[in-house]
């Protein structure tokens, strides 16, 4: 897997509900189209997201072949106090990218 | 479905030359020469193609010709679209999968798609639901069907009073122009639901 886009504030105030966007470089094949041959090219899929905060999992998103390429996901969560949060993408083959970004509480 | 079945076949029936060759059957079943016209005809003009062609040939097959008849009229949406795709019947069986039994209402969930799409492979989704998001009610998940790509399930996002607002946006492909449906489970079990119809120009999915 490859790049992958985090936006979220680095500073919040206690109790403030923040706007997070997470962007995964990745083709999400769909398993339904072929190749120049006619042949089927195969299922390769993120099929899993999660955002854990403070240890605790706030958002997780069960992903199928009708999300675009380049998994696009916009989520939000209260800002309870200065710690990391935990991104992860689970692919078809259980492979996970995890990404962490700490954020600052006031 | 078995209802609506034969209300098709019926109307295509009595609508196009298939009345003749009945009254013809009931009066004298032996004329084939006359029941084979008709079918000879109907490869000419309009309403029915290969099947209606090939099976004149047959000659003597009089219920099997209804009976293809109505299987084109009752299995239409089916066989025109050859390739294994969602539709309303697997669409409905997914949300009933989800929701059980309890009633599904309409409101609080605002799905927000553009109504007309350039491009499938790409198209910006928002949910969001009229929910105070605390401890005693909040919204548990947001699930995401659609009628027409290959399969009904879109995505399924998991939240909770941390979340803060009941609010998710993603991007999705689109296969055809159609129905999305977004449907929102709160923590007291009850679902609610939202629509949107959808114009596709560019398909995604199965094209290339």
């Amino acid at each position: 897997m490859a790049r992958v886009l985090i936006n979220l504030p680095e500073r919040a105030k206690r109790g403030e509900i923040i706007e997070i966007k997470t962007l995964l470089q990745h083709p999400m094949e769909t398993g339904y189209r072929l190749d120049s041959n006619g042949a089927k090219i195969p299922r390769d899929i993120v099929n899993l997201f999660a955002c854990t905060y403070n240890g605790e999992e706030v958002f997780r998103a069960e992903l199928f072949p009708a999300i675009a390429a380049n998994p696009f996901i916009a989520f939000s969560t209260i800002a309870t106090e200065s710690d990391e949060l935990v991104f992860s993408w689970t692919d078809d083959d259980g492979q996970t990218r995890t990404e962490t970004r700490k954020i600052i509480v006031e | 479905m078995p209802i609506r079945r034969p209300q098709i076949s019926l109307s295509a029936l009595g609508g196009g030359e298939g009345r003749g060759e009945v009254g013809e059957i009931q009066a004298s079943p032996d004329r084939t020469a006359h029941l084979t016209l008709p079918v000879a005809d109907a490869t000419g003009p309009l309403p029915l193609p290969p099947q209606a062609g090939g099976e004149g040939k047959l000659g003597g097959y009089r219920p099997t010709r209804r009976w293809i008849l109505v299987a084109a009229a009752g299995a239409g949406l089916p066989s025109l679209a050859p390739k294994a795709t969602a539709t309303e019947a697997t669409l409905a069986e997914a949300i009933r999968e989800l929701t059980g039994e309890a009633p599904l209402e309409r409101g609080r969930v605002t799905l927000e798609l553009p109504s007309i799409v350039e491009n499938g492979n790409a198209v910006p989704l928002t949910v969001s639901v009229e929910s105070p998001m605390t401890e005693a009610d909040h919204v548990e998940a947001i699930h995401i069907f659609n009628q027409k790509n290959p399969q009904p399930y879109v995505a399924a996002f998991h939240l909770g009073p941390r979340a803060g607002k009941a609010r998710v946006s993603t991007r999705i492909r689109l296969a055809d122009s159609q129905r999305v449906v977004a449907i929102a489970r709160l923590n007291d079990g009850s679902f609610w639901s939202d629509s949107a119809d959808v114009i596709v120009t560019l398909a995604a999915c199965t094209e290339q």
